[in-house]
């Protein structure tokens, strides 16, 4: 919630609000590359269907 | 912002889940039916075109029955008399299944929400109606626009090179999304100008391809695959922007 307040009070620096979003971003890519495109044997099997489901490039 | 992410996210994931189970996942299931070769397309032309070989001889007699349905009906009448590919229920697959699935939206949630963030630093309001439009720009970025080159494999579909189809894939997303947000928010014209660029350059260089088609399964069934999967995606992506909006515009 730290971050939501730094990001709308746009009173706050720029750059911090830069920071967090950055952070946002940062985090949802790395889930998104972790989730759909990881190639670990044991999380493809078990995001197999997801993949698939998703149009992610699977095997 | 984090918290709206994440019960978007969850919201939009859970019906995606459904939605899943609901049109795509017996496809799933009988397309690697097709994958492993428990089933084999056009296996028995010679015999009634029986797409299941296996169910006609173990019967007897349904073999003409199932030619005579035609092909589409025949497909369904042969996974029944397989037990397998509509019904099928495996608890552990499944619920890995709604867990991803539910992980994932949550992953769109926050990239969409750091945008969010970024249009609201620059000024700009974001409610629902935003949202919604936001979260329809998102499955174009992150599913139709990789889908017009790497459409969504039904198991039992070959393809490219996994390496270069992801880096594809990633830059196709990346530019699409640019290229919307610029027809979006752009004031100038070289901004649309570039925007339009980048939202045809993925397709210019065009998808990794294959120099031939050596998928095991019926046409029928990857083409209900792939419009099941970007229908689905729609659905949830729409939900997924729409709650995330609402949320924004509520912690405003």
């Amino acid at each position: 919630m730290k971050t939501m307040t730094s990001v709308k009070t746009l009173s706050g620096s720029l750059a911090q609000a830069a920071g967090s979003i950055m952070a946002v971003m940062a985090i949802g890519v790395t889930l998104m590359f972790v989730a759909g495109h990881a190639q670990s044997a044991t999380l493809h099997d078990a995001a197999h269907d997801m993949r698939h489901a998703t149009g992610f490039p699977c095997h | 912002m984090v918290s709206g992410a994440v019960f978007a996210g969850c919201a939009a994931g859970l019906i995606a889940a459904l939605l899943h189970f609901w049109f795509v996942q017996g496809l799933i299931l009988t397309g690697e039916e097709f994958e492993s070769g428990a089933r084999v397309h056009f296996a028995a032309p010679a015999e009634g075109h029986s797409h299941d070989h296996g169910a006609a001889a173990a019967d007897g007699a349904p073999a003409d029955a199932v030619a005579a349905d035609g092909a589409e009906a025949g497909h369904d009448h042969a996974s029944h008399e397989h037990g397998v590919a509509d019904g099928g229920f495996d608890a552990k697959r499944d619920l890995l299944t709604v867990a991803f699935t539910v992980l994932i939206y949550v992953a769109y949630a926050f990239i969409l929400v750091a945008g969010f963030g970024a249009a609201a630093a620059a000024g700009l309001r974001i409610g629902p109606l935003q949202g919604l439009l936001w979260g329809i720009g998102g499955y174009a970025a992150f599913q139709l626009a990789p889908a017009m080159g790497l459409p969504p494999e039904l198991p039992g579909s070959v393809a490219a090179d996994l390496g270069a189809r992801q880096v594809w894939w990633w830059a196709t997303a990346g530019f699409t999304a640019l290229g919307l947000l610029g027809l979006g928010y752009g004031r100038k014209v070289w901004v649309f100008v570039l925007a339009g660029a980048a939202l045809a350059l993925p397709h210019v260089i065009g998808a990794p391809v294959l120099d031939g088609y050596y998928g095991v399964a019926p046409p029928e069934l990857a083409a209900a695959f792939t419009a099941r999967v970007l229908g689905v995606g729609l659905v949830a992506w729409s939900v997924l922007g729409w709650v995330a909006g609402h949320f924004w515009a509520k912690a405003d």
